[in-house]
């Protein structure tokens, strides 16, 4: 006799876990007073540079911490730990984007004290961080103009998911002849409305616009 | 290359409906997914069958419901199906709109089980 099928219904997101843990990440960082920024972009963007520049400019002035992904090394937070800021590195494990659970556990036995803001340097990669929300308050993506003004029509997922939109490198523009309404027009068609902001790490060009972000959090 | 881990979720969710509801054999599983979520579908149909292996949904089909990307159009004031996942405007009038109403669909909605 031939086996019946049955139909069973579901309805279950299937990135429900992760969602629920960032959703009590987010609980957590609001009573702690904790504005948490998740910075992603391609690899080579300037996600370092930008949070070295960033930590060491506001350590002082506010309770500034990072945590940093990569695949492999510790390589960041030795670089980031310069700063004097507190920094702690995430290995993912070859995993190509940070999951709620990986913040979690990262702060088990490590929450910087009355950290004001906490920055969250992704895995480079313009594809995977998209779909999972670490409990962040602003995601910020990054671009360089070196990337090409058609990077957000290739990925539009992560530019779509983004409060804010990064242009790294802007001291070297001309050099390289970036399209700036290109690269607007493009940012626009994936995400409509979305705030953008250009600086160079290298030069300071920018970089208060950014920083004033934070200073009065 | 996320679509392994979203492939173990996805056996995760079914496996663990298979013990709640002690299911037999598990024939097929419905996924929707939106053309905004930012997943491969071949690439996610080749991990499935890895994810599923040893687990109780190895050898179950995945069935992938692709749900295109709807906005709504402040101008025409009406949901618009897009073709493709941009431009975000009203494929009618052009008004660009940030309004995403569907296309980030990613969803287990449904399994279909052997019995006796």
């Amino acid at each position: 006799m031939a086996k019946s099928l049955r139909s069973i219904e579901i309805r279950e997101r299937v990135l429900g876990k992760n969602d629920a843990l960032a959703e009590s990440l987010r609980s957590r960082f609001q009573e702690s007073g904790t504005y948490v920024v998740n910075l992603v972009s391609s690899p080579g963007t300037g996600k370092t540079a930008l949070l070295e520049r960033t930590l060491s400019e506001l350590n002082g002035e506010r309770r500034v911490a990072a945590l940093v992904g990569d695949l492999a090394t510790e390589n960041d937070a030795q670089r980031l730990s310069r700063s004097g800021a507190p920094v702690r590195q995430i290995t993912t494990g070859g995993n190509c984007h940070l999951e709620a659970e990986m913040v979690r556990s990262a702060l088990q036995d490590w929450e910087p004290a009355g950290s004001e803001v906490l920055f969250i340097e992704n895995v480079g990669n313009l594809v995977c961080p998209a779909s999972y929300d670490l409990g962040e308050n602003l995601r910020v993506v990054l671009l360089s103009v070196t990337e090409g003004e058609d990077k957000p029509l290739k990925y539009p997922p992560i530019f779509h998911s983004a409060d804010l939109a990064l242009i790294t490198k802007v001291d070297l523009a001309e050099a390289v002849g970036f399209d700036r309404a290109a690269l607007q027009a493009n940012i626009a068609a994936v995400n409509p409305g979305l705030p953008v902001l250009e600086l160079s790490a290298r030069s300071g060009e920018g970089m208060e616009a950014w920083l004033e972000l934070f200073r009065n959090r | 290359m996320h679509e392994l881990s979203i492939a173990e979720s996805i056996v995760d969710i079914v496996t663990e409906t298979v013990e709640r509801r002690g299911a037999g054999r598990v024939a097929a599983v419905h996924l929707r997914l939106g053309a905004l979520a930012g997943v491969v579908d071949e690439a996610l149909l080749f991990s499935f069958d890895v994810a599923a292996a040893g687990s109780p949904v190895e050898g179950a089909e995945l069935r992938i419901e692709k749900v295109p990307v709807t906005v709504y159009c402040p101008s025409c004031r009406i949901d618009r199906v897009l073709a493709g996942v941009q431009p975000l405007c009203c494929p009618t009038c052009g008004t660009p709109t940030p309004t995403v109403i569907s296309g980030t669909e990613l969803e287990v909605t449904a399994m279909e089980v052997e019995d006796g």
